[in-house]
């Protein structure tokens, strides 16, 4: 599971590439590199993929008694001085 | 504290349970419910601070996080004094190519990731040690800055830096580690692999 030498630093910094968090120096290192190597240019394709799996919202993940529990908590804020803290 | 911000917290509150309980899953597993629970009695106590309301959901998972934050080291762990273990360099991508048993597709890394449910997305995040899971959930989740994650977290930006990239690295290991578990590239084809592989297991 290696990585080419020349490419490591590459590597290294898509994730933050894409962050947009680079200084200029890396950030113009790394366009040079990615313009010449089809590897990384496919390494930066997967990243941006990895992310859209991230942010993927989790489906139906509150449970319904979870959520009459937790509604009972947001009613109690309404009137409850000791819940206020007032 | 007046009825008016109390009405305006509860309406918000309800609108954002299902992303607060998806987030407080993410940080807390089990504790989920409870996390959210104190969340709530804390925002109301602070909900007067809240001039802006459509910065509603973001303090809403700001304090969610502190009150995580809170309860770690209240157990007396804080996320940045934890044995910093540096793991080895991973890719994904690097492996997946090396490994694939399967002639070289163009679209293979991509429909091996179309493989994960956000669920199985749950579960690997939940292999991470809590000082790497969250910074890469509130990063790419949420959606937060790294400059607010560290003042969310208390923690300096250098910190909150270095956890983000050892929780990226070891976030893509997991990936890999449950793929093979599911015995992902024993298969044939891989769109139905990871279900195929969760049937025989
Ligand atoms: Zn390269």
């Amino acid at each position: 599971m290696s990585v080419p030498p020349g490419c490591r630093e590459a590597v290294r910094r898509l994730w933050d590439h894409l962050d947009r968090g680079l200084e200029p120096n890396h950030e113009q290192q790394l366009e040079q590199h990615l313009a010449f190597c089809r590897r990384c240019c496919g390494e930066l394709e997967f990243v941006r993929e990895l992310r859209t799996l991230l942010r993927t919202p989790t489906a139906a993940s509150l449970p319904p008694d979870v959520h009459d529990r937790l509604d009972g908590v947001i009613d109690a804020l309404g009137g409850d001085e000791s819940l206020a803290g007032a | 504290m007046e009825t008016g911000h109390r009405k305006a917290l509860q309406q918000l509150a309800r609108r954002e349970l299902p992303g607060l309980y998806a987030l407080a899953r993410h940080l807390a597993g089990q504790d989920a419910e409870d996390l959210v629970q104190e969340t709530l009695v804390r925002a109301c106590r602070a909900s007067g601070k809240l001039d802006d309301p459509g910065a509603g959901p973001r303090w809403l998972r700001a304090i969610l996080t502190n009150v995580w934050r809170d309860r770690l080291r209240a157990r007396g762990r804080r996320p940045d004094e934890l044995p910093v273990d540096e793991p080895e360099h991973f890719s994904l991508y690097a492996t997946l190519v090396e490994e694939d048993p399967l002639p070289y597709s163009d679209t293979l890394h991509v429909d091996v990731l179309g493989t994960f449910s956000a669920q199985d997305v749950h579960l690997v995040l939940q292999r991470l040690p809590d000082h790497e899971r969250a910074p890469v959930v509130l990063r790419y989740v949420e959606g937060f800055d790294t400059y607010e994650i560290a003042a969310m977290l208390e923690l300096p930006l250098g910190t909150v830096l270095s956890q983000l990239h050892r929780g990226r690295q070891r976030f893509e290991r997991a990936l890999w580690e449950c793929a093979e578990e599911s015995g992902l590239l024993e298969q044939p084809t891989h769109g139905t692999a990871v279900a195929a592989g969760r049937g025989r297991r």
